[in-house]
């Protein structure tokens, strides 16, 4: 009886070891491949010229330089946005509230909504609805900004990671002392006062790991931006908001799908996916670094 | 605490201008705030919009109704009426259902491999794990998540589609089953976080009483923690499908895009998503094509967002449930 209980049991703890390794096992193989085919290839000049004969050649810089240009512009729009709600939902509104349930749901779901769809909302509503609108009233009705652009990407993609950076922020804010917060108000600090001086230095952590994550997530994806403004190749880098721009991930989907030669453009695609991997990955490692950091202090310094 | 707030409001000490901020980043804050709110509610109009003239307009319905959505379409002279999703042709035809049969197929082919997996290494590194395991495995699933699609889909299309296809000797190189594989590593990170989160909330004062009962710990974790947990597994299992039927980019280069009306895994697929995708970019802006894509948006926002308000309606009352009886 006692044998056969151990058998079970073993048997159960192997499994539940079995699907852990099972998952790290394809994480490293994926790792693994792009790694072995794609460092050969990640050259200084690879990261710093653009594409040459038909994608078969060159490097990547513009793709670089406009995912680059676009997590910038989406940090500038979804961090204040995020914080702000953040703070509404843990410093302002009172802790049960009916509105802080509502904007906690809207949180969630808009987190749970598909990166197309996304894509989808970003045409209808900034292309067509606003950047129309904008073209009808400033431009008369020229073709301005009624099309796709790195500024409707960046806003569509600030949307996107929005929960990202909320969630972030909130857990920070959770960490700091209430006790800090009656002191500034002791003091006579009017609460928009102790928010700026004792809440956000003591959650900068929390913001920036949700910054980080944001950015990671905004860099690697693809469906949002592939109608609102990335584009398949361009001869020149974005210069102004309505420009068309080049993205890493948007790249590496033409090249593996559209490419006239595959194995001519094999070299050149491993190399870029490195790329996307490496830059998404530091980002990732960093916020959660940062994050442990917080999530220690949270333990041990009440 | 918090009720009390409002007597610490100081009465003179921060002077006019203190006052001042204090409105102005109030109406700013709460303002923003209210952003996630109504974004959501504009996604939906604006969705919804575009996808309208399907139903009211006579001019797009003529080419596409609810109807020829769902129903089978004859290709003319006399040809046997059929579900054929091919908007591009001389008489367009628009039935979604190979679309939504290859959606969800190739759903529950990632949630049959994700679920089992993340569930059982959420288990073991929530009750057997010794540290340096969990902290081997966590970091791992942190990383899994990072992955972006685009990267999993080239890899599918790339290298684990030849491995699977010379292993199976498939017809066809891309179909349901390598992107219900790579659709998986997309799921695993989400019922896990979902499933630890749930095991790590049963409370231990179950484990202490079994365990203090003889169990041995598997016992303690099938009999006592799994069960007391179920509620978020399920969660965690709706919300994995949720996010499955809206992933794009590794079913769009994965899946073989082939609108087949079949039920066979190692068949080719084209999804809902996949759809979008493809065909948005080339679509004449509010051709019937057009607004047909924008339905089959709506209908995915509308799932996905059902599918969400539930899983996390279902994960708050088992937290509330277990903290109550902590």
């Amino acid at each position: 009886m006692a044998d056969r209980t151990r058998l079970v049991g073993g048997a159960f703890q192997s499994l539940c070891i079995l699907a852990c390794v099972l998952i790290i096992l394809m994480l490293a193989v994926i790792l693994g491949d792009i790694v072995v085919h794609g460092l050969g290839t990640v050259t200084f000049s690879f990261l710093t010229k653009a594409p040459e004969t038909g994608m078969t050649g060159g490097g990547i810089f513009p793709a670089i330089f406009g995912t680059f240009a676009l997590v910038v512009l989406m940090t500038i729009a979804v961090i204040p946005l995020g914080v702000a709600t953040a703070i509404y939902m843990h410093e302002y509104a009172p802790k049960r509230s009916r509105v802080v349930q509502m904007v906690r749901l809207a949180i969630q779901n808009l987190a749970g909504v598909p990166a197309i769809v996304f894509g989808l909302f970003g045409l209808g509503f900034f292309i067509e609805f606003i950047g129309r609108g904008m073209d009808r009233v400033f431009y008369g009705g020229e073709l301005v900004y009624g099309q796709p652009a790195i500024v409707w990407a960046a806003l569509t993609m600030a949307l996107l990671t929005m929960p990202t950076v909320v969630v972030a922020t909130e857990e920070a804010l959770r960490a700091i002392p209430q006790s800090y917060r009656e002191v500034a108000y002791s003091l006579g600090a009017t609460r928009w006062q102790m928010i700026r001086c004792v809440v956000l230095p003591q959650a900068i952590g929390g913001i920036l790991t949700g910054g980080i994550l944001a950015v990671s997530r905004g860099s690697g994806e693809v469906a949002p931006v592939m109608f609102t403004g990335a584009a398949y190749f361009l001869p020149e880098l974005p210069a102004r908001l309505n420009s068309q721009f080049m993205e890493l991930g948007y790249h590496v989907y033409v090249m593996t799908t559209q490419s006239p030669d595959v194995e001519a453009t094999k070299p050149i695609l491993y190399a870029t996916v490195l790329v996307l991997l490496a830059l998404t990955f530091l980002l990732n490692f960093s916020a959660i670094m940062i994050r442990a950091q917080i999530r220690k202090r949270l333990r041990h310094g009440r | 605490m918090r009720d009390r707030k409002s007597s610490y409001r100081p009465m003179h000490a921060a002077g006019r201008s203190g006052a001042w901020g204090d409105r102005v980043a109030r109406v700013l804050i709460t303002g923003s705030a209210m952003l996630a709110i109504v974004s959501l509610i504009l996604i939906f109009i604006f969705i919804g919009k575009e996808a309208l003239p399907i139903f009211t307009s006579a001019e797009i319905q003529e080419e596409a109704n609810i109807r020829n959505l769902f129903l089978p379409q004859s290709a003319g002279g006399g040809a046997a009426a059929e579900y054929t999703w091919q908007p591009v042709s001389e008489l367009p035809k628009y039935s979604i259902l190979p679309l939504l049969v290859g959606t969800l197929k190739v759903t529950i082919i990632a949630s049959l491999i994700a679920i089992p997996l993340a569930v059982l290494a959420a288990l073991y590194t929530a009750e057997f794990a010794p540290t340096w395991a969990r902290e081997t495995v966590k970091p791992a699933i942190e990383l899994l998540a990072g992955i972006p699609s685009v990267v999993v889909g080239f890899f599918c299309l790339m290298v684990l589609a030849d491995w699977l296809q010379g292993a199976f000797g498939w017809t066809f190189r891309l179909n349901a089953m390598t992107a219900g594989i790579g659709l998986s590593l997309a799921v695993i990170p989400i019922v896990y976080t979902v499933c630890e989160d749930a095991f790590s909330s049963v409370p231990q004062a179950y484990r202490d009483g079994s365990v203090a009962m003889g169990a041995s710990s598997w016992q303690t974790a099938s009999r006592v923690v799994l069960p007391a947990a179920m509620p978020g597994v399920l969660a965690a299992c709706v919300l994995g499908f949720g996010r499955a039927i809206g992933e794009t980019m590794i079913v769009l280069m994965a899946s073989g895009n082939a609108a087949i009306l079949s039920w066979l895994p190692t068949d080719s697929i084209r999804t809902f998503s996949a759809t979008i995708a493809a065909e948005l970019g080339e679509v004449v802006v509010g051709s019937p094509h057009y607004h047909v894509l924008f339905f089959i948006g709506a209908f995915l926002f509308v799932i996905t967002f059902a599918i969400n308000l539930f899983g996390h309606w279902w994960v708050g009352r088992l937290q509330k449930k277990l903290q109550g009886a902590s």
